[in-house]
Protein backbone atom coordinates (compact mmCIF):
# COMPACT_ATOMS: atom_id res chain seq x y z
CA UNK A 1 0.00 0.00 0.00
CA UNK A 2 1.08 3.01 -1.19
CA UNK A 3 1.32 6.43 1.28
CA UNK A 4 -1.21 8.21 -1.36
CA UNK A 5 -3.39 5.11 -0.85
CA UNK A 6 -2.77 5.55 2.99
CA UNK A 7 -3.94 8.77 2.44
CA UNK A 8 -7.09 8.29 0.00
CA UNK A 9 -8.33 5.79 2.64
CA UNK A 10 -7.69 7.63 5.96
CA UNK A 11 -7.37 11.13 5.09
CA UNK A 12 -10.84 12.07 5.95
CA UNK A 13 -10.19 10.68 9.81
CA UNK A 14 -7.19 12.76 10.24
CA UNK A 15 -9.19 16.02 8.36
CA UNK A 16 -11.88 15.06 10.95
CA UNK A 17 -9.40 14.48 13.82
CA UNK A 18 -7.34 18.20 12.89
CA UNK A 19 -10.87 19.62 13.16
CA UNK A 20 -11.70 18.43 16.68
CA UNK A 21 -7.61 19.41 17.51
CA UNK A 22 -8.14 23.07 16.16
CA UNK A 23 -11.99 23.01 18.24
CA UNK A 24 -10.30 21.98 21.25
CA UNK A 25 -6.98 24.54 20.93
CA UNK A 26 -9.31 27.53 20.57
CA UNK A 27 -11.46 26.82 23.12
CA UNK A 28 -8.86 26.33 25.75
CA UNK A 29 -7.39 29.21 24.16
CA UNK A 30 -10.04 31.61 24.75
CA UNK A 31 -10.45 29.76 28.52
CA UNK A 32 -6.55 30.10 29.01
CA UNK A 33 -6.23 33.73 28.29
CA UNK A 34 -9.57 34.59 30.66
CA UNK A 35 -7.96 32.88 33.50
CA UNK A 36 -4.54 34.37 32.98
CA UNK A 37 -6.07 37.82 32.87
CA UNK A 38 -7.90 36.88 36.59
CA UNK A 39 -5.63 35.24 38.08
CA UNK A 40 -2.29 37.20 36.75
CA UNK A 41 -4.13 40.27 38.15
CA UNK A 42 -5.18 38.72 41.27
CA UNK A 43 -1.58 37.80 42.01
CA UNK A 44 -0.86 41.57 42.05
CA UNK A 45 -3.73 42.07 44.25
CA UNK A 46 -3.23 44.24 47.78
CA UNK A 47 -5.45 41.88 49.45
CA UNK A 48 -3.95 38.81 51.11
CA UNK A 49 -6.40 36.75 50.01
CA UNK A 50 -7.04 37.48 47.04
CA UNK A 51 -3.45 37.01 46.29
CA UNK A 52 -3.31 33.66 48.01
CA UNK A 53 -5.99 32.23 45.77
CA UNK A 54 -4.68 32.72 42.74
CA UNK A 55 -1.10 31.99 44.06
CA UNK A 56 -2.46 28.30 45.29
CA UNK A 57 -3.94 27.40 42.07
CA UNK A 58 -0.87 29.19 39.77
CA UNK A 59 1.27 26.12 41.73
CA UNK A 60 -1.54 23.40 41.83
CA UNK A 61 -1.83 23.65 38.03
CA UNK A 62 1.82 24.31 37.37
CA UNK A 63 2.96 21.82 40.33
CA UNK A 64 1.58 18.52 38.49
CA UNK A 65 1.22 17.24 35.40
CA UNK A 66 -1.36 17.93 32.55
CA UNK A 67 -2.79 14.38 32.62
CA UNK A 68 -2.89 14.25 36.20
CA UNK A 69 -5.34 17.02 36.01
CA UNK A 70 -7.25 15.76 32.73
CA UNK A 71 -7.97 12.19 34.78
CA UNK A 72 -8.70 14.12 37.93
CA UNK A 73 -11.50 16.70 36.15
CA UNK A 74 -12.55 13.88 34.30
CA UNK A 75 -12.86 10.97 36.35
CA UNK A 76 -13.14 12.24 39.98
CA UNK A 77 -15.31 15.59 39.27
CA UNK A 78 -18.55 13.64 37.77
CA UNK A 79 -18.02 12.43 42.02
CA UNK A 80 -18.69 15.42 43.46
CA UNK A 81 -21.69 16.01 41.31
CA UNK A 82 -20.07 17.68 38.43
CA UNK A 83 -19.95 15.59 35.43
CA UNK A 84 -18.54 16.92 32.85
CA UNK A 85 -18.58 15.60 28.92
CA UNK A 86 -15.36 14.38 27.70
CA UNK A 87 -14.95 17.07 25.18
CA UNK A 88 -15.39 19.56 27.95
CA UNK A 89 -13.19 17.82 30.38
CA UNK A 90 -10.63 18.24 27.61
CA UNK A 91 -10.51 21.63 26.85
CA UNK A 92 -11.45 22.55 30.37
CA UNK A 93 -8.24 20.66 31.85
CA UNK A 94 -6.22 22.52 28.88
CA UNK A 95 -7.62 25.66 29.16
CA UNK A 96 -7.26 25.60 33.11
CA UNK A 97 -3.15 24.25 32.76
CA UNK A 98 -2.26 26.84 30.57
CA UNK A 99 -4.03 29.46 32.05
CA UNK A 100 -1.69 28.70 34.90
CA UNK A 101 1.07 29.37 32.98
CA UNK A 102 -0.48 32.30 31.39
CA UNK A 103 -0.82 33.99 34.52
CA UNK A 104 2.58 34.31 35.74
CA UNK A 105 3.21 35.90 31.77
CA UNK A 106 0.33 38.37 32.75
CA UNK A 107 2.14 39.22 36.52
CA UNK A 108 5.35 39.34 34.53
CA UNK A 109 4.45 41.60 31.87
CA UNK A 110 2.20 43.88 34.29
CA UNK A 111 4.98 44.34 36.47
CA UNK A 112 7.56 45.06 33.47
CA UNK A 113 5.46 48.47 32.86
CA UNK A 114 7.37 51.59 33.69
CA UNK A 115 7.14 52.46 37.39
CA UNK A 116 6.17 56.09 35.52
CA UNK A 117 3.19 55.48 33.76
CA UNK A 118 1.81 54.73 37.22
CA UNK A 119 2.42 57.86 38.58
CA UNK A 120 1.27 59.37 35.17
CA UNK A 121 -1.95 57.97 35.84
CA UNK A 122 -2.08 58.91 39.39
CA UNK A 123 -0.88 62.45 38.48
CA UNK A 124 -4.14 62.27 36.18
CA UNK A 125 -6.37 61.17 39.25
CA UNK A 126 -7.86 58.09 37.07
CA UNK A 127 -9.42 55.45 38.86
CA UNK A 128 -7.11 52.28 39.17
CA UNK A 129 -9.34 50.50 37.40
CA UNK A 130 -9.48 52.85 34.59
CA UNK A 131 -5.32 52.94 34.92
CA UNK A 132 -5.28 49.35 34.74
CA UNK A 133 -7.50 49.13 31.73
CA UNK A 134 -6.59 52.17 29.92
CA UNK A 135 -2.50 52.99 30.71
CA UNK A 136 -1.18 49.23 32.20
CA UNK A 137 -2.56 46.50 30.54
CA UNK A 138 -2.31 47.77 26.49
CA UNK A 139 1.01 48.29 27.60
CA UNK A 140 1.39 45.14 29.02
CA UNK A 141 -0.01 43.42 26.37
CA UNK A 142 2.15 44.29 24.23
CA UNK A 143 5.41 42.87 26.54
CA UNK A 144 3.23 39.78 27.02
CA UNK A 145 2.17 38.32 23.06
CA UNK A 146 5.74 36.60 22.62
CA UNK A 147 5.58 34.60 25.49
CA UNK A 148 2.21 33.97 24.69
CA UNK A 149 3.05 32.60 21.21
CA UNK A 150 5.12 30.00 22.71
CA UNK A 151 2.28 29.15 25.34
CA UNK A 152 -0.57 28.50 22.38
CA UNK A 153 2.13 26.02 21.00
CA UNK A 154 2.49 24.39 24.25
CA UNK A 155 -1.32 24.73 24.38
CA UNK A 156 -1.84 22.77 20.83
CA UNK A 157 0.79 19.94 22.04
CA UNK A 158 -1.45 20.01 25.45
CA UNK A 159 -4.70 18.98 23.46
CA UNK A 160 -3.13 15.18 22.36
CA UNK A 161 -3.24 14.26 25.68
CA UNK A 162 -7.35 14.90 25.18
CA UNK A 163 -7.49 11.89 22.84
CA UNK A 164 -6.53 9.31 26.45
CA UNK A 165 -10.19 10.51 27.46
CA UNK A 166 -11.48 9.34 24.15
CA UNK A 167 -12.46 12.86 22.84
CA UNK A 168 -11.61 11.85 18.88
CA UNK A 169 -8.57 14.69 18.07
CA UNK A 170 -5.66 13.45 15.87
CA UNK A 171 -3.86 12.01 18.21
CA UNK A 172 -6.87 9.53 18.71
CA UNK A 173 -7.47 9.03 15.02
CA UNK A 174 -3.80 8.20 14.31
CA UNK A 175 -4.19 5.82 17.25
CA UNK A 176 -7.52 4.22 15.95
CA UNK A 177 -5.64 4.01 12.18
CA UNK A 178 -2.45 2.59 13.79
CA UNK A 179 -4.50 0.23 15.76
CA UNK A 180 -6.44 -1.74 12.78
CA UNK A 181 -3.42 -1.00 9.65
CA UNK A 182 -0.68 -1.69 11.52
CA UNK A 183 1.27 1.21 9.69
CA UNK A 184 2.47 2.53 12.28
CA UNK A 185 5.24 5.05 10.98
CA UNK A 186 2.08 5.82 8.26
CA UNK A 187 -0.68 6.71 10.67
CA UNK A 188 2.32 8.69 13.55
CA UNK A 189 4.03 10.47 10.94
CA UNK A 190 0.80 11.46 9.31
CA UNK A 191 -0.32 12.98 12.76
CA UNK A 192 3.38 14.41 13.56
CA UNK A 193 3.58 16.55 10.29
CA UNK A 194 0.36 17.72 10.64
CA UNK A 195 0.67 18.91 14.58
CA UNK A 196 3.86 20.72 12.85
CA UNK A 197 2.40 22.45 10.35
CA UNK A 198 -0.77 23.73 13.01
CA UNK A 199 2.09 24.97 14.84
CA UNK A 200 4.44 26.46 12.75
CA UNK A 201 2.44 27.25 9.65
CA UNK A 202 -0.68 28.46 11.67
CA UNK A 203 -0.11 29.54 15.17
CA UNK A 204 3.64 31.08 14.70
CA UNK A 205 2.87 33.15 12.08
CA UNK A 206 -0.97 34.22 13.49
CA UNK A 207 0.87 35.39 16.77
CA UNK A 208 3.23 37.27 14.67
CA UNK A 209 0.67 38.57 12.93
CA UNK A 210 -1.01 39.95 16.28
CA UNK A 211 2.07 41.37 17.66
CA UNK A 212 2.36 43.50 14.65
CA UNK A 213 -1.04 44.38 14.48
CA UNK A 214 -1.23 45.03 17.95
CA UNK A 215 1.91 47.18 17.96
CA UNK A 216 0.67 49.57 14.82
CA UNK A 217 -2.57 50.01 17.13
CA UNK A 218 -0.55 51.32 20.26
CA UNK A 219 1.51 53.28 17.59
CA UNK A 220 4.42 51.60 18.34
CA UNK A 221 4.92 50.14 14.68
CA UNK B 1 -15.20 15.37 52.06
CA UNK B 2 -17.67 13.83 50.23
CA UNK B 3 -16.37 10.25 50.05
CA UNK B 4 -13.10 10.33 50.78
CA UNK B 5 -12.35 7.23 52.58
CA UNK B 6 -8.53 7.02 54.54
CA UNK B 7 -8.38 3.85 54.95
CA UNK B 8 -8.20 2.79 51.77
CA UNK B 9 -5.88 5.94 51.12
CA UNK B 10 -3.45 4.35 53.38
CA UNK B 11 -3.73 1.46 51.88
CA UNK B 12 -2.77 2.53 48.55
CA UNK B 13 -0.15 4.26 49.63
CA UNK B 14 2.62 1.45 49.88
CA UNK B 15 2.32 1.15 46.21
CA UNK B 16 1.81 4.54 44.76
CA UNK B 17 5.23 5.59 46.69
CA UNK B 18 6.86 2.61 44.91
CA UNK B 19 5.86 3.94 41.78
CA UNK B 20 6.78 7.35 42.50
CA UNK B 21 10.43 5.58 42.35
CA UNK B 22 9.66 4.44 39.18
CA UNK B 23 8.77 7.86 37.85
CA UNK B 24 11.69 9.79 39.70
CA UNK B 25 13.97 6.94 37.40
CA UNK B 26 12.86 7.75 34.35
CA UNK B 27 12.85 11.73 34.68
CA UNK B 28 16.64 11.03 35.87
CA UNK B 29 17.43 8.78 33.34
CA UNK B 30 15.18 11.13 30.75
CA UNK B 31 16.82 14.17 31.55
CA UNK B 32 20.11 12.44 31.65
CA UNK B 33 19.77 11.74 28.16
CA UNK B 34 18.38 15.32 27.32
CA UNK B 35 21.29 17.37 29.10
CA UNK B 36 24.26 15.33 26.60
CA UNK B 37 21.96 15.52 23.33
CA UNK B 38 20.87 18.78 24.15
CA UNK B 39 24.37 20.18 24.15
CA UNK B 40 24.97 18.16 20.97
CA UNK B 41 21.94 19.39 19.52
CA UNK B 42 23.40 23.14 20.38
CA UNK B 43 26.55 22.36 19.40
CA UNK B 44 25.84 20.91 15.75
CA UNK B 45 23.67 24.17 15.10
CA UNK B 46 27.52 26.01 15.17
CA UNK B 47 29.73 24.00 12.88
CA UNK B 48 31.01 25.50 9.74
CA UNK B 49 28.60 23.41 7.76
CA UNK B 50 25.82 25.13 6.94
CA UNK B 51 23.78 22.22 6.18
CA UNK B 52 24.06 20.59 9.11
CA UNK B 53 23.30 23.54 11.19
CA UNK B 54 19.97 23.42 8.72
CA UNK B 55 18.92 20.52 9.78
CA UNK B 56 19.72 20.03 13.45
CA UNK B 57 17.44 23.36 13.52
CA UNK B 58 14.95 22.10 11.86
CA UNK B 59 14.99 18.64 13.62
CA UNK B 60 14.63 20.88 17.15
CA UNK B 61 11.76 23.26 15.43
CA UNK B 62 9.93 20.12 14.56
CA UNK B 63 10.46 18.37 17.72
CA UNK B 64 9.78 21.19 19.62
CA UNK B 65 6.22 21.72 17.82
CA UNK B 66 4.92 18.37 17.91
CA UNK B 67 2.88 16.77 21.56
CA UNK B 68 5.51 14.42 23.26
CA UNK B 69 2.56 11.76 23.73
CA UNK B 70 2.58 11.68 19.75
CA UNK B 71 6.16 10.67 19.87
CA UNK B 72 6.34 8.39 22.46
CA UNK B 73 3.73 6.67 20.35
CA UNK B 74 5.74 6.93 17.68
CA UNK B 75 9.09 5.34 18.83
CA UNK B 76 7.22 2.51 20.74
CA UNK B 77 5.47 1.59 17.17
CA UNK B 78 7.69 2.31 14.91
CA UNK B 79 10.12 0.00 15.89
CA UNK B 80 8.26 -3.34 15.81
CA UNK B 81 7.45 -2.23 11.99
CA UNK B 82 11.27 -2.70 10.87
CA UNK B 83 11.50 -5.27 12.74
CA UNK B 84 13.58 -3.86 16.17
CA UNK B 85 11.22 -4.11 19.20
CA UNK B 86 12.01 -1.73 21.88
CA UNK B 87 10.62 -2.30 25.76
CA UNK B 88 8.04 0.50 26.55
CA UNK B 89 11.12 1.70 29.22
CA UNK B 90 13.54 2.30 26.09
CA UNK B 91 11.16 3.78 24.17
CA UNK B 92 9.74 5.53 26.37
CA UNK B 93 13.34 7.09 27.68
CA UNK B 94 14.41 7.93 23.82
CA UNK B 95 11.30 10.08 22.92
CA UNK B 96 11.06 12.21 26.39
CA UNK B 97 15.05 11.99 26.23
CA UNK B 98 15.09 13.33 22.60
CA UNK B 99 12.02 16.04 23.32
CA UNK B 100 13.79 17.77 26.34
CA UNK B 101 16.85 17.64 24.15
CA UNK B 102 15.80 19.69 21.69
CA UNK B 103 14.40 22.16 24.38
CA UNK B 104 17.15 22.26 26.58
CA UNK B 105 20.08 22.93 22.99
CA UNK B 106 17.55 26.13 22.88
CA UNK B 107 18.59 26.53 26.30
CA UNK B 108 22.22 26.36 26.13
CA UNK B 109 22.23 27.99 22.59
CA UNK B 110 20.89 31.02 24.46
CA UNK B 111 23.40 30.54 27.24
CA UNK B 112 26.62 30.23 24.50
CA UNK B 113 25.47 33.38 22.86
CA UNK B 114 25.35 35.28 26.17
CA UNK B 115 29.28 34.83 26.72
CA UNK B 116 30.61 38.14 25.23
CA UNK B 117 32.54 38.14 21.74
CA UNK B 118 36.13 39.32 23.04
CA UNK B 119 36.16 35.87 25.22
CA UNK B 120 35.99 33.95 21.54
CA UNK B 121 38.49 36.33 20.49
CA UNK B 122 41.05 36.16 23.03
CA UNK B 123 40.51 32.23 23.21
CA UNK B 124 41.29 32.87 19.23
CA UNK B 125 44.73 34.79 20.25
CA UNK B 126 45.85 32.23 22.62
CA UNK B 127 45.41 29.92 19.87
CA UNK B 128 43.14 27.38 21.88
CA UNK B 129 41.68 24.52 20.41
CA UNK B 130 38.15 24.47 19.61
CA UNK B 131 37.68 21.43 22.51
CA UNK B 132 39.43 23.92 25.01
CA UNK B 133 38.03 26.82 23.99
CA UNK B 134 34.08 25.53 24.60
CA UNK B 135 34.77 23.13 27.80
CA UNK B 136 37.41 25.16 29.21
CA UNK B 137 36.11 28.98 28.36
CA UNK B 138 32.96 29.18 26.91
CA UNK B 139 30.81 26.01 28.77
CA UNK B 140 31.67 27.42 32.11
CA UNK B 141 30.43 31.09 31.87
CA UNK B 142 27.95 29.91 29.70
CA UNK B 143 26.29 27.72 32.27
CA UNK B 144 25.08 30.41 35.07
CA UNK B 145 23.01 31.70 32.19
CA UNK B 146 21.51 28.74 31.01
CA UNK B 147 20.83 27.09 34.79
CA UNK B 148 17.20 28.96 35.47
CA UNK B 149 16.27 27.08 31.66
CA UNK B 150 17.47 24.06 33.13
CA UNK B 151 15.71 23.37 36.16
CA UNK B 152 12.80 24.67 34.46
CA UNK B 153 13.13 21.57 31.98
CA UNK B 154 14.19 19.13 34.99
CA UNK B 155 11.18 20.09 36.90
CA UNK B 156 9.04 19.73 33.06
CA UNK B 157 10.52 16.37 32.58
CA UNK B 158 9.70 15.03 35.92
CA UNK B 159 5.77 16.27 35.12
CA UNK B 160 5.51 14.97 31.91
CA UNK B 161 6.67 11.48 33.10
CA UNK B 162 2.76 10.51 33.63
CA UNK B 163 2.96 10.10 29.78
CA UNK B 164 4.73 7.34 29.74
CA UNK B 165 1.90 5.72 31.17
CA UNK B 166 0.16 5.36 27.63
CA UNK B 167 2.78 2.78 26.60
CA UNK B 168 2.54 0.81 29.43
CA UNK B 169 5.90 2.22 31.79
CA UNK B 170 4.99 1.22 35.11
CA UNK B 171 5.32 5.05 36.42
CA UNK B 172 2.78 7.18 38.90
CA UNK B 173 -0.30 7.76 36.50
CA UNK B 174 0.01 3.98 35.59
CA UNK B 175 -0.19 2.57 38.79
CA UNK B 176 -3.22 5.02 39.89
CA UNK B 177 -4.84 3.40 36.67
CA UNK B 178 -4.24 0.28 37.79
CA UNK B 179 -5.55 0.68 41.20
CA UNK B 180 -8.82 2.66 39.89
CA UNK B 181 -9.61 -0.33 37.58
CA UNK B 182 -8.71 -2.73 39.89
CA UNK B 183 -10.96 -1.03 42.16
CA UNK B 184 -13.48 1.19 41.03
CA UNK B 185 -12.07 4.00 43.33
CA UNK B 186 -10.84 6.82 41.15
CA UNK B 187 -11.32 9.44 43.79
CA UNK B 188 -7.73 8.64 46.28
CA UNK B 189 -5.49 7.46 43.43
CA UNK B 190 -5.67 10.56 41.12
CA UNK B 191 -5.30 12.96 44.29
CA UNK B 192 -2.68 11.17 46.00
CA UNK B 193 -1.15 11.18 42.51
CA UNK B 194 -1.53 14.97 42.32
CA UNK B 195 -0.28 15.61 45.54
CA UNK B 196 2.92 13.66 45.31
CA UNK B 197 3.04 15.56 42.20
CA UNK B 198 3.10 18.37 44.08
CA UNK B 199 4.99 16.93 47.30
CA UNK B 200 8.23 16.99 44.94
CA UNK B 201 8.30 19.24 42.23
CA UNK B 202 7.62 21.93 44.50
CA UNK B 203 10.49 21.27 47.05
CA UNK B 204 12.36 21.06 43.90
CA UNK B 205 11.78 24.31 41.96
CA UNK B 206 12.33 26.33 45.51
CA UNK B 207 15.69 23.97 45.78
CA UNK B 208 16.87 24.69 42.18
CA UNK B 209 16.17 28.72 42.90
CA UNK B 210 18.48 28.62 46.09
CA UNK B 211 20.86 26.64 43.92
CA UNK B 212 21.12 28.97 41.03
CA UNK B 213 21.72 32.08 43.61
CA UNK B 214 24.62 30.09 44.96
CA UNK B 215 26.00 29.31 41.98
CA UNK B 216 25.95 32.76 41.12
CA UNK B 217 27.34 33.70 44.37
CA UNK B 218 30.21 31.12 44.36
CA UNK B 219 30.98 32.32 40.72
CA UNK B 220 31.34 36.12 41.83
CA UNK B 221 28.57 36.87 39.75
CA UNK B 222 26.25 38.65 42.38
CA UNK B 223 22.82 39.12 41.68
Amino acid sequence: MSYGDFLAVHGTRFLSGAIITAEQTVLAAVLAVAIALVMGLMRLSGNVLIRGVSTVYIEIFRGTSLLVQLYWIFFVLPLFGIPLEKFTAGFAAVGMNLGAYGAEVVRGAIQSVPRGQYEAALALNMSPATRMRRIILPQALLIMLPPWGNLMIELLKGTALVSLISVADLMFEAKQINATTFLSIQAFGTALVIYYVMARFLITPFMRWLEVFMARKMGRA
Amino acid sequence: MFDWRWDFAFEIMPRLLWATLNTLLAAGIGYGIALVLGLVFALAQRTRFASLTFIVRELVEFIRSTPLVLQIFFVFYVGPQFGIRLSPWTSGMIAIGLHYAAYLSEVYRAGIESVPRGQWEACWALNLSAGRTYFRIIIPQALPASLPGMGNYMVGIFKDTPMLSVIGVTELMHTANALGSETYRFLEPYTLVGVIFLAISLPTAAGLRWFEAWVRRSLGMGR
